[in-house]
């Protein structure tokens, strides 16, 4: 253990230039006003901001800061992540309207059902590296998409309809929209905090490590393909949480969420708010998800304005929003 | 002297409090709001929902004088685009938070069945006159939700019908693969087969597909001697084009489309669709009466000739207003009561009234395509009426569990 420490605490001194006390102090105090900022927000929203749509946009966050555990902390690009949204999706819809779950256990129920598919896809993934995980990570969701497609239980193109939202622990009535939008505020916050842990944890210095220089972080000793496994799995469980508390937010589990323009989705908003950020792709997510939602009057040029932003952001500001903003406060983590 | 001053403002207060409530109870928020939810840049935005289905709303509104009980009437719209989960949470985004009174059109089913689910949990009425099956006000039916025009099981009535007893008794399905397209295959099933004819084989389509060879070959192979078209709008011209250019036609097999519309016949050619049978809820073209609306849409909306739907879409928005000025309120239950009691009578429903499972019960017409006429939209002759009894699912055989058995 003390051995795991020594070895991290040496590849994160390798990887900051600068970790002169000020830089140290700064990044925390920055840190600190995003968490204020965020919890201010969440606090707040659903007093003038229609709830549905902060509960979108807090599952698509989560979404996305699951992606980003992946992309942005262990280098592994993975283009089928709409699987495990969309899949839990409808294992959480099936369990609360079919079996008549309470709420809680049809949220862990699609999380546990994304973790195991994110297994399976993870086992057969990690084997190739590049374009070519891609492509098994893509082929495999695809698999789940037509999967979804033929099923009886999906609903095929109808969807999964009427999902009931019921009663949080038989006291809450989670019809209520403010109280939902807390709930799914508190799930939000839960799947964040995890996700900030993993990262701050032995485990993500790990991971980081093995995004740098994965020869080296092999050479030092490391397994690293179990400690891919593990990242690919966690950030598939967590992409499920996202998945089935949509599914109880819009009581609707649909092919749109496993659908690969998902899986893009998800990319262009962890891209956009900044990779390999804590914060980026809650960032991100909230702008595409904000023009999304009011420019949903145009029709199909939503996905012309959005290709525009994403553009400009690859031209002009690479490291994504939140990516930039660490870069003029030189700070090394955001 | 204090005292007197505050009961003052009490008792004035207090009316003003009563007023307040009083108006509320007439119209909630001020004005009664329409929306319609339907297509408006898919395979169904002509036809079926797109401007046409709003343009007859708002000419009914003004037709109704733009106000009832002294508030203003709004019309809004928007596309849900095919998709079930962005109908149903536009649906719940107006109903929440625009106040919308009343949602309209809803094409497509498996939207119309989301949100008609949706809208009955939060107590608002729905009108579905694009969406076709009869699951709305069978299996899925609800308080609130109204389904207004026709259905899957008054389609085959006619059209299946006349097309088992000119010989056609074997069949292939290409099927809409979705709730309507099952919905419909399964109704014409029923008819084609009580007739004595049989069911071959059938093909699943994804909606909006472009290209039918595949299936269009199956359907040839099979030796059925009907290919039944499952499916409505885009989707049934581009099928029947495809059919002719592969001479399924000149090869001695019949076409059947299930669901077509006037637009979809001027959009083929009549030398393309010429003997075609389809039913239909209405037809402009059939007495004085529609073919004055007919004239008076045409120059409301600049153009395009009206479709049964839009005519449905018309009648719907007359009722619902009528249903508001007799009830002397836009309370969804009291106005669902008032429509359950009123005949609804008009150019566009013969003898027509809304059951308790929440459909329209009207006369359904069966048209066959003729050579051209003067106007380019006369493309059909009424060849028979169907009543509406006889076209519709009774009550008990319907399956809503609304119904006292």
């Amino acid at each position: 253990m003390s051995n795991t420490t020594s070895t991290t605490s040496e590849i994160g001194e390798f990887e900051q230039e600068d970790v002169s006390p000020e830089t140290h102090k700064r990044g925390r105090i920055v840190q600190a006003v995003f968490w204020v900022v965020l919890l201010g927000f969440l606090a707040v929203a659903p007093f003038f901001l229609y709830p549905v749509f902060v509960m979108q946009l807090l599952c698509f966050a989560l979404f996305a800061a699951a992606f980003n555990l992946l992309i942005g902390f262990t280098g592994l690009l993975s283009f089928g992540h709409a699987a495990f949204f969309g899949g839990a999706a409808y294992v959480a819809g099936h369990v609360l309207k079919v079996w008549g779950f309470p709420p809680i256990l049809g949220i862990i129920a699609g999380t546990l059902a994304a973790a195991a598919m994110g297994w399976v896809v993870g086992s057969l993934a990690i084997r190739r590296q590049g374009i070519y995980f891609a492509m098994i990570t893509l082929a495999l969701a695809q698999i789940v998409y037509f999967f979804a497609l033929q099923m009886p239980f999906t609903g095929g193109e109808d969807g999964l309809q009427g999902i009931p939202r019921g009663n949080l622990l038989g006291i809450f009535n989670l019809s209520d929209p403010i109280t939902m939008y807390y709930f799914v505020a508190a799930v939000f916050i839960v799947g964040f905090l995890a996700i900030y842990r993993i990262v701050h944890s032995p485990f993500g210095q790990v991971l980081q490590a093995i995004r740098e220089n994965e020869p080296r972080a092999l050479s030092l000793g490391y397994n690293v393909d179990r400690f891919k496994l593990l990242a690919f799995v966690l950030s598939a469980g967590l992409a499920g949480l996202a998945g089935s508390t949509k599914a109880l937010v819009f009581q609707f589990a649909s092919l749109t969420d496993a659908h690969w323009q998902m899986s893009g989705e998800v990319i262009l908003m962890t891209l956009l708010g900044g990779m390999g950020t804590i914060f980026g792709p809650v960032v991100g997510a909230f702008i595409v998800v904000t023009l999304q939602h009011f420019l949903s009057g145009i029709g199909s040029w939503v996905q012309v304005v959005i290709g525009g932003t994403f553009i400009a952001c690859v031209l002009l500001f690479r490291r994504g929003i939140v990516g930039e903003i660490a870069r003029l406060l030189r700070i090394s983590s955001l | 002297m204090k005292s007197a001053i505050y009961a003052g403002v009490s008792a004035a207060a207090l009316s003003l409090a009563a007023g307040g409530a009083m108006a509320q109870d007439a119209i909630s928020n001020g004005s009664v709001k329409i929306g319609v939810l339907g297509d408006m840049s898919g395979v169904y935005s002509t036809g079926f929902s797109g401007k046409g289905a709003v343009d007859a709303v708002k000419m009914a509104v003004r037709d109704f004088g733009g106000e009832v009980l002294g508030k203003p009437i709004e019309v809004i719209s928007a596309d849900h685009q095919n998709k079930a989960d962005v109908g149903s949470a536009t649906a719940r985004e107006w109903i929440d938070q625009e106040h919308v009174d009343m949602i309209a059109d809803l094409t497509n089913s498996a939207v119309a069945l989301a949100v008609q689910q949706l809208a009955s949990e939060k107590k608002t009425i729905t009108f579905a006159t694009g969406a076709a099956t009869a699951a709305l006000t069978g299996e899925n039916c609800s308080k609130y939700g109204i389904h207004y025009g026709y259905d899957t099981h008054a389609l085959p009535v006619g059209t299946a019908t006349a097309v088992v007893k000119n010989g056609g008794d074997s069949w292939y399905f290409i099927t809409a693969d979705y709730a309507f397209g099952h919905a419909l295959q399964d109704n014409t099933s029923s008819v084609v087969e009580d007739l004595g004819g049989s069911v071959v084989g059938s093909s699943d389509v994804p909606l909006a597909t472009t290209d039918f060879s595949s299936y269009l070959l199956q359907a040839q192979s099979s030796g059925a001697k009907v290919i039944g078209l499952a499916n409505a709008g885009q989707d049934t011209v581009n099928a029947i084009k495809q059919a002719h250019e592969f001479g399924i036609v000149a090869g001695g097999q019949q076409l059947a489309g299930m669901l077509v519309l006037i637009s979809d016949v001027k959009s083929l050619g009549t030398d393309v669709a010429k003997g075609l049978q389809f039913t239909s809820g209405w037809y402009w073209n059939m007495d004085d009466e529609s073919r004055k609306w007919k004239a008076e849409y045409e120059k409301f909306s600049g153009g395009e000739a009206p479709t049964f739907v839009h005519a449905a879409d018309y009648s719907l928005t007359m009722a619902y207003l009528e249903a508001i000025k007799a009830a002397g309120t836009d309370d969804a239950d009291k106005v669902r009561e008032q429509l359950g009691k009123m005949k609804i009578d008009d150019f566009f429903a013969k003898g027509g009234s809304i059951r308790s499972d929440g459909l329209l019960e009207h006369d359904m017409y069966l048209l066959k395509v003729k050579d051209g006429g003067e106007d380019p939209w006369d493309v059909a002759d009424v060849a028979r009426t169907i009543p509406g009894n006889e076209a519709y699912a009774s009550l008990e055989a319907g399956g809503c569990k609304l119904v006292n058995k």
